[in-house]
């Protein structure tokens, strides 16, 4: 099946302090948006599976521009997060289709990330936010990385379209300071501590 | 640095097809907009020269940036546009101050040349209001197909004594321009008009 690709969309936050010490290297965190085309839009589809392996290209080609965004250097990613808009002629199950390839390109292109990656998606119209949740990359319940990115794109979804985003992120947040388990103990075995 | 940016957003916006045709080469539009702290929040100060200084080290700051972004040269960016949302303990007035008098000198040495005059937009808000940035070709500001805006919002600023100021740029016109007028080939370039 042809992925076809409206637009992309990225978004590169450096964040320096917010109140508190200036940090001297800055948290990043970066979106990706896709908008394609949503084959199944206007009908119910019961066998939507077809497109799930056609977006593991665009998946990986998205994952890979984040770590560019991000510097170009995948160990410097440490949490990550994904989500999905779909457009008002489909139905919430397609936007299901993104947590395979989504997540299998995020750990393809990080190479040993152990997490699960955190998801939520919505049905939506142009210009509809979405909190794509973030975590750690290798231990879920690492407290100072759970933050999430909101990603919005003015002109998308339309009714027959898919919005698709990935979030990556280079740290904690700015100013983490309510404990719990600590990137540095982490066994990263199981993918939750 | 006299700003006192707490974060940086970029964004880059790729259109690859609109209404079902391919856009070839894809258009894009970059925005780099700062987060900084306005050092007149909550009073009425008479000599904006703070603001029109932090103007012109962010006119050269996200100028390189939103030019770095789209991963051109300076020569190839055909159009930009300016803009600024002020924090509600701040003045209408201070987005003028740091969007007018000087931010245009090194955003134009981003970019290359610039005869034209940078279009803006300002405003008042709060957390996550949107400003769509209006754009103009840079050489001629007549050159119709490249009549635009690009939209940015930051969704946790600006705070109340904080202001967003942003810098759009383009390697390219809106994605199926044809409405005629004068083109990007015809240019002067003297000017600034046409």
């Amino acid at each position: 099946m042809d992925i076809l690709i409206r637009k992309f969309h990225s978004t590169l936050d450096e964040i320096f302090h917010e109140g508190g010490p200036r940090t001297a290297r800055p948290l990043r965190r970066a979106a990706l948006l896709a908008v394609i085309h949503n084959p199944y839009a206007g009908r119910y589809e019961p066998d939507i599976l077809p497109m799930m392996e056609s977006l593991n290209g665009l998946g990986v080609e998205m994952a890979g521009r984040l770590v560019t965004l991000l510097g170009g250097d995948p160990r410097a990613v440490e949490g990550y997060g994904k989500g999905a808009i779909v457009g008002a002629a489909g139905e919430l199950e397609h936007g299901a289709l993104w947590h395979v390839p989504g997540g299998y390109a995020m750990r393809r292109v990080l190479g040993e990330a152990k997490a699960i990656v955190p998801s939520a998606k919505k049905v939506g119209g142009p210009g509809t936010r979405l909190d794509v949740p973030v975590t750690h990359i290798n231990a879920s319940y690492v407290r100072s990385h759970f933050d999430a990115m909101e990603v919005c794109l003015p002109d998308g979804p339309h009714e027959d379209e898919l919005l698709l985003a990935l979030v990556m992120t280079t740290g904690p947040r700015i100013h983490a300071r309510v404990g719990g388990l600590k990137a540095s103990e982490i066994k990263g075995e199981d993918g939750l501590r | 640095m006299r700003a006192d940016i707490r974060k940086i957003v970029v964004t880059v916006e790729e259109t690859r097809r609109e209404m079902g045709k391919e856009v070839s080469p894809a258009t894009r539009k970059a925005v780099a907009a700062a987060v900084i702290k306005n050092p007149f929040a909550g009073l009425y100060a008479e000599n904006l020269e703070d603001l029109m200084a932090i103007g012109e080290e962010l006119g050269g700051l996200l100028g390189e940036k939103a030019v770095a972004a789209l991963g051109v040269t300076p020569h190839d960016i055909e159009s930009y546009g300016k803009a600024a949302i002020v924090g509600e303990k701040g003045e209408w007035e201070h987005a003028a101050a740091i969007l007018h008098p000087r931010l245009g000198k090194p955003l134009r040495a981003a970019v290359e040349k610039g005869a034209a005059l940078v279009p803006s937009a300002k405003k008042i808000g709060g957390l996550g209001a949107a400003i769509d940035v209006p754009l103009g070709h840079k050489d001629a500001a007549f050159v119709r197909s490249h009549f635009d805006a690009v939209e940015i919002r930051i969704p946790d600023a600006p705070r109340g004594d904080e202001i967003v100021v942003a810098i759009a740029v383009t390697d390219s016109g809106r994605p199926l321009a044809r409405v005629g007028g004068l083109q990007k080939n015809e240019i002067k370039g003297e000017d600034g008009l046409r």
